[in-house]
């Protein structure tokens, strides 16, 4: 493979990228009011659950029914370090215990678990951010995959996987706040989070990792590896006779997918101030996976398209018609895999993008000169 | 408030004067529900730029109208709703009609933080009522805390909690459950008592002033105290542990879809509440529960709480009659139902007292106000936000009502955070 014949960017995803980037950077700031855009934060989190969807189920044809778990792994370990610093002696001075989360007060433990303990350092929950879920995914992963456990199977374990999280979070309330989740977060190392200033600010952080996130899927997938992961998904036996491992990329992409799923938890935990066994069940698994699906599968920019589009959708039908916008989401789910089986993406690659290079040959530019720029 | 040149009339220099002691004053005062609209300009009701106009006041509800929730929140919205037009056609608060903003919370937690966000940052409503579980009030109290909105929350719920921000109108756990026991002790002669419930905050801290309760105060036993995951259905082994353990009290604060399953197979394991053999006591199941479980399940059982549908009295008649007018026949009222329907009318009768609606005059006009005409009869805000209100012990009957057996003779004092119960 040599990068001139194959460059990391071809025009049209330099393109693609760079409007998705005006869109977040420029386009929704300017139109949007304080309140509107910290919603958009909110939904551009699950987007890093998209793109993990994307690379995992599009390009590797791994169905993952629970990234919920992975999401919420991520957004309660920023949680328990975000609660640790608001439980201040000085701020649970009513409590039987001062100085412990309220939760573990209200369930009789007086005193942190040893567990806990690690969560007062920010670097080390920066760091099990990312590495627990991906130490989870790992553990699945071999489980799974080592056993050529695939497709529906698959994604039925996964969904157990995420009701057996939920479950535990639930029971386990005196250490994990159970159903109410960890409330009432305030600040992150004395800033407050709570603040105007501080959602915006949390915004644009997170469109800025969400483009780290998508730059490390692009070259995935533009990679060797990339390209084994779709010829895995087409025809896994074959990969496998000309002595690939297909089962270690599997594990790889799997866990990929579980970082940027923790990554997008995080920044949730963060932009909405608190994490709840909600966001980690069966439900909101699969609704991530109709992020992707509306978004397009194929494709890691469709797939950020489809997070922000159905998540707005949500809002806006709910405001709307609080009774009914069920059946309005419902009726715009089953219009897109109807109509447009790959997504939003599809739409774009196949009925628009033919009409647009169209017009652009016609006009006989230089496309050479681009490419050779790799 | 700053004097305006556009207030003349004379009885705005009394209305401040009022308000300057509005704390000597006390609750008794209430304003006329005739007032006009004019006399009270809205540069002077609304100085931090709520949702008011000359004519009109926006107000928030926020319940969940679709997912699991639905089926017990929404009597919740229905009695607001109520209550709002019946202020309305009073000639509404402060001579401004009410209008209501719905938003639907989901049933899902972060759905309720942001909907409540709206409601307050995009809104400016100066109330809301709304939220039903726990976790969806914890979800939104920080934002009701960070933007200074004003939630009235109608659930019976464990306490622990007592918000600037927050009017609790349904009764704390000790309100619910001290009188109960001493009831079942009194007038039952129960000694041995078997504690359980779903698995989470609300029966875990119930049980826990339970537990206190009875060993501490009462000299009785506790046999046993277990847990179950909500939306558990199998409750064969606990009833086998009761049949085994022969406690005389039952004491059951299972929620949800469970009860249906946890009383269906009470009474298939033949444990007779009809005898009272032994007796069943609950603080969670109301009348729309009953609905779900069946009348002839639950027949004998005894629930503890503030308001049933069954009460005797003028307001309640009134009440009842007005709600069927204006949701159908067949509807029944629960405890939080009730309980809902007070906010609309606590709030009116505080913005009134305050003469404004903003949030902070509204918050200390809040304190000490009474309601004559609640259907559960007279209640009356402590300062602590929970309301006074007497506690009832009902038996529950075949066609799903409950017969009032007992009522406390004061007032209960609510207490959120209980000394030597924690």
């Amino acid at each position: 493979m040599t990068l001139s014949k194959n460059p990391l960017f071809t025009r049209h995803e330099a393109a693609a990228f760079a409007v998705l980037a005006f869109v977040i950077f420029l386009l929704l700031p300017a139109a949007l009011d304080n309140f509107r855009l910290n919603l958009f934060g909110k939904y551009l989190t699950y987007a890093f659950v998209a793109v993990g969807l994307a690379l995992c189920w599009g390009a590797g044809g791994i169905l993952s029914l629970g990234q919920g778990v992975f999401f919420g792994l991520g957004g309660y370990c920023m949680a328990m370090f975000l609660k640790l610093e608001a439980s201040t002696p000085e701020n649970t001075s009513i409590q039987s215990t001062p100085g412990i989360p309220d939760f573990m007060d209200w369930n009789q433990l007086t005193e942190l678990p040893l567990w806990w303990t690690p969560f007062y350092s920010l670097t080390f929950a920066l760091i099990a951010v990312v590495i627990v879920p991906v130490i989870f995914a790992f553990i699945i992963g071999v489980a799974m995959f080592r056993r050529r456990v695939g497709g529906v199977y698959f994604a039925i374990i996964t969904q157990a996987f995420a009701a057996i999280l939920t479950i535990l979070i639930i029971g386990q309330q005196g250490f994990t706040g159970g159903v109410n989740g960890i409330t009432d977060l305030r600040t992150l190392k004395g800033w407050d989070i709570r603040t105007d200033e501080a959602k915006e600010v949390l915004y644009y952080v997170n469109g800025a990792l969400l483009f780290v996130v998508l730059f490390i899927a692009h070259f995935v997938r533009k990679s060797k590896l990339g390209r084994i992961l779709i010829a895995m998904r087409d025809q896994e036996d074959r990969v496998r006779f000309s002595g690939y491992d297909v089962a270690s990329f599997k594990i790889f992409i799997f866990c990929l997918g579980a970082a940027f799923a923790g990554i997008g938890g995080a920044m949730f935990t963060l932009q909405v101030g608190f994490m709840s066994p909600t966001l980690v069940g069966i439900v909101p698994s699969i609704e991530m996976v109709i992020f992707c699906a509306v978004g397009g599968r194929l494709s890691i920019i469709g797939a950020v398209y489809g997070a922000l589009l159905v998540n707005w959708a949500k809002t806006s039908f709910s405001e709307s018609f609080p009774e009914l916008w069920l059946f309005g989401l419902g009726g715009l789910f089953i219009a897109v895999v109807m109509l447009f089986p790959n997504g939003l993406a599809g739409v774009w690659t196949e009925k628009v993008l033919p009409q647009l290079t169209g017009l652009w040959k016609s006009r006989k530019s230089q496309p050479q000169k681009e490419e050779a720029l790799q | 408030m700053s004097d305006t040149p556009k207030s003349k009339d004379p009885m705005a220099v009394s209305r401040r004067a009022m308000m300057a002691g509005s704390a000597a004053f006390g609750a008794a005062l209430f304003a006329p529900s005739t007032l006009l609209a004019q006399d009270y300009p809205t540069a002077e009701v609304n100085v931090t730029g709520l949702a008011v106009t000359d004519t009109t006041v926006t107000v928030g509800i926020l319940h969940s109208v679709t997912g699991t929730m639905a089926i017990s929140e929404t009597g919740s919205v229905q009695a607001e709703k109520l209550a709002i037009a019946q202020i309305n056609e009073m000639g509404g608060v402060l001579g401004r009609q009410i209008e209501v903003i719905q938003e639907d919370g989901a049933s899902d937690w972060p759905t309720f933080a942001e909907k409540a966000r709206k409601l307050l940052v995009s809104d400016k409503v100066p109330a809301v009522m709304g939220c039903w579980t726990s976790a969806s009030r914890k979800a939104v109290l920080p934002v009701f805390e960070q933007n200074n909105g004003f939630l009235y929350y109608p659930t019976f719920y464990e306490g622990l909690e007592q918000s600037p921000n927050v009017i609790y109108t349904g009764q704390e756990a000790t309100q619910q459950i001290i009188a109960g026991l001493d009831w079942v002790k009194e007038t039952k002669g129960a000694n041995s008592f078997y504690l359980l419930g779903s698995d989470y905050i609300w029966p875990r801290t119930s049980n826990k002033i339970a537990r206190t309760h009875i060993e501490q105060f009462l000299g009785g036993e506790v046999v046993g105290e277990d847990y179950y995951p909500l939306g558990h259905t199998q409750f064969n082994s606990v009833i086998n542990k009761i049949r085994l353990r022969r406690p005389d009290v039952i004491y059951a604060i299972v929620v949800g879809g469970s009860n249906v399953a946890f009383y269906k197979q009470l009474k298939a394991a033949g444990i007779n509440m009809t005898e009272e053999d032994p007796i069943l006591l609950t603080i969670s199941v109301t009348e729309d529960e009953i609905l779900g479980i069946g009348g002839e399940n639950m027949e004998g059982a005894y629930a503890c709480m503030k308001y049933f549908q069954s009460l005797d009295n003028p307001n309640n008649i009134a009440f009842v009659e007005a709600f069927k007018e204006m949701w159908g026949e067949d509807i029944v009222i629960g405890d939080v139902t009730q309980a809902a329907y007070l906010g609309p009318w606590l709030w009116k009768a505080a913005v009134e007292k305050a003469g404004s609606f903003d949030v902070d005059k509204v918050r200390e006009a809040q304190v000490g106000i009474e309601l004559d005409t609640a259907p559960e009869g007279y209640v009356k805000v402590h300062e602590n936000h929970h309301l006074w209100s007497k506690t009832r012990v009902g038996l529950a009957k075949a066609d799903g009502q409950y017969e009032v057996v007992f009522e406390t003779a004061e007032l209960v004092e609510p207490n959120p955070f209980p000394e030597g119960y924690q």
